[in-house]
């Protein structure tokens, strides 16, 4: 593969490691698009943090390729690649400065001085730390020397910002603020972020496209919506968001649609098209569908394209939702469904015999 | 335990307290007690003030050799110690090799051999290999049994260092060796500065090794020991001894103070570590 598309910013093509006898990386495939915020999600363990430092240049890959801005990587040491890191632990110099950090770099490009300090006001400025150059980095708050550790890598202008779980050690609020600042930064500088993280919600909220990745091999590379809405496998369905998964088989095909007989919800015929790419119609073991897209119908002015009778078997409020445990017919487990505590919705206590709502465009298949 | 009872054990444990700061540190206020004390003989009571053995001291030239010899001597053991420990600190923290433990192991244990038997067998050795004794063959001995130190005092430093840290560096665009100048050696100086003075105060003060593997040039405590013969003289070692006591002291002082300093800058709580 090669980047023939100039929009193609990297391609990692067939792209292995080992460590010893431990395959950390199966083969990876992927072209990165230049200005894309990109999401290598995963559990602890599945290689996303191997693959971006071989991005970086602090690994070799054991065999493949990896090209950035058409240019192959191999040899090149992590000093001479147009990318910079945002490091876990931030990496801040401790007996620097703010600005000798964020100038750490000009000045091995060998900058003068004053320029050197017109570009780090400008990238301060950028992260919300202006005129908090000369502070020395033991008086930062953690949210702070975030901050200093993204300016830093923005300060060299590079092609692509490799941020590894760049969020994990800060508390869930100062998460939340910083996902959506760096999201915006992203797209009003137009950089290439490449991401590494083990919080789907995290993932969903700031990327363009995910790869998400188990044991050294992407499951699925999608957009948000696509990963959520038409999840390959189940793996990746319960990785990411709540899936309730049905047993089903098929049971009809024709050119146009596909029956399938769903143990808890009867039988129903769907388009092809609903079918993931590269499933096999005859090998469908199961059919997922989320908690938002089952309905607890609450009286009979509620609709729904379908029903099917259940009882509640747990209720767990939340203030804004509730989140019921329903038995359906069968010997399924029983579904969670999710309803959102409009006016006028009661909760519903556990033992409620009710009916549930759902439409046949919401499930997804799996083999 | 009754409150009569632990008042006693209190007064006990405050009593050896003071029995025992006495034990080591009355013979060390006894040196410049005698070094101003005007008698040739070493013993109480005092009979009057004088500064003439300091003057008998700025006179002799055999001394101001000896004190050239060791300086030499220290400064270079000092150098080539912290040198080298710091190659092997950094290995050790860094790195993963086959055999680390016994190699890491093997380099320590002159800490714990009877130097007498190091100055031996390095006499030995170097007979054999037919080299003459001189200041260069004092430091080798001296090298090997304050390179352990070293190691021992830059571990803690290369240890605390984050890997990360160099790894943002030469992300940076920095070279391997800039980053070592900029990142490395500033983060590591402290205890590059504490393993400095205390090889030098191990060499300057040694005397075993000195005295077996040095030649015609005499270090400092070897001159000492040679002037303890002659009971005239001793009033002027009494003095030498003062200028030494205070001289560590200051030493100490400093590198105290620098690590203290260097630790506020980065944030680190000044208590933590360090050898005062």
């Amino acid at each position: 593969m090669t980047a023939t598309d100039t929009n193609d910013i990297i391609v990692l093509s067939d792209v292995t490691k080992t460590f010893g006898t431990f395959q950390a990386l199966k083969g990876i495939n992927a072209t990165i698009r230049e200005g894309e915020f990109f999401s290598l999600l995963g559990p602890s363990g599945c290689g996303k943090t191997t693959l971006l430092r071989m991005i970086a240049g602090f690994d070799e890959p054991t065999t493949g390729a990896i090209e950035i801005d058409d240019k192959p990587m191999a040899g090149i040491s992590a000093n001479k690649r147009p990318t910079n890191m945002v490091f876990q632990s931030y990496a801040i110099f401790p007996h620097l400065s703010v600005a000798e950090n964020v100038g750490y770099g000009l000045k091995t490009r060998k900058m003068p001085k004053t320029e050197i300090a017109a570009e780090v006001d400008k990238a301060l400025e950028m992260v919300d730390l202006r005129g908090l150059g000369n502070r020395s980095a033991h008086e930062l708050s953690g949210g702070q020397r975030q901050r200093v550790a993204l300016a830093r890598a923005l300060v060299m202008k590079p092609k692509v910002i490799l941020l590894d779980e760049p969020l994990s050690a800060l508390d869930k609020k100062l998460r939340d603020q910083m996902q959506v600042e760096l999201r915006s930064l992203q797209q009003s500088l137009g950089i290439t972020f490449i991401l590494v993280t083990h919080d789907q919600e995290e993932a969903l909220i700031m990327s363009d496209r995910i790869a998400v990745m188990f044991e050294g091999e992407i499951a699925q590379l999608d957009s948000p919506e696509g990963l959520y809405r038409r999840p390959r496998t189940k793996r990746v369905a319960s990785f990411i968001g709540v899936m309730n998964f049905l047993s089903a088989k098929l049971t009809r095909e024709d050119a146009e649609t596909l029956t399938i007989q769903i143990d808890a919800l009867g039988e129903i015929t769907v388009p092809r098209d609903i079918a993931p790419e590269g499933l096999t119609p005859s090998e469908v073991d199961a059919i997922g569908i989320r908690p938002e897209m089952l309905t607890v119908l609450m009286d009979d002015t509620d609709t729904a394209e379908r029903t099917v009778e259940g009882s509640i078997t747990g209720t767990s409020y939340y203030g804004d939702m509730t989140y019921y445990e329903v038995k359906l017919p069968g010997d399924g487990d029983p579904v969670t469904i999710s309803m959102r505590n409009t006016a006028g919705r009661s909760v519903l206590p556990a033992g409620s015999k009710v009916s549930v709502g759902w439409g046949a465009e919401s499930i997804v298949l799996f083999e | 335990m009754t409150r009569l009872g632990k008042y006693l054990s209190a007064r006990w444990l405050a009593v050896y307290a003071v029995v025992y700061m006495l034990f080591l540190y009355a013979p060390v206020v006894l040196l410049p007690l005698f070094a101003f004390n005007d008698a040739t003989i070493i013993s109480f009571p005092l009979t009057g003030f004088t500064t003439q053995w300091f003057t008998v001291l700025w006179e002799t030239e055999a001394l101001h050799a000896a004190v050239r010899n060791s300086a030499i001597v220290a400064i270079s053991t000092a150098v080539l110690s912290t040198t080298l420990g710091a190659c092997a600190a950094r290995a050790a923290a860094r790195y993963k090799f086959p055999g680390k433990r016994p190699v890491m192991g093997f380099i320590m244990l002159p800490l714990v051999l009877p130097e007498i038997i190091v100055a031996v067998s390095l006499l030995v050795l170097l007979m054999q290999l037919g080299m003459s004794l001189s200041l260069w063959t004092v430091i080798l001995g001296h090298i090997l049994i304050c390179t352990p130190f070293s190691i021992a005092i830059l571990s803690s430093a290369f240890q605390g260092l984050d890997n990360s840290l160099e790894e943002a560096s030469f992300d940076l665009g920095e070279t391997r060796w800039g980053t070592f100048r900029r990142v490395i050696l500033p983060l590591v100086m402290p205890g590059v500065v504490s393993s400095l003075l205390i090889c030098f105060t191990i060499s300057l003060d040694e005397f075993i090794i000195a005295f077996f593997l040095t030649g015609t040039d005499v270090t400092l405590p070897v001159y000492i020991w040679s002037q303890l013969r002659f009971p005239t003289k001793l009033p002027s070692v009494m003095a030498l001894g003062t200028i030494l006591l205070a001289l560590s002291v200051i030493l100490l002082i400093m590198a105290e103070w620098f690590r203290r300093r260097s630790a506020k800058k980065q944030g680190i709580e000044a208590s933590a570590g360090g050898f005062m």
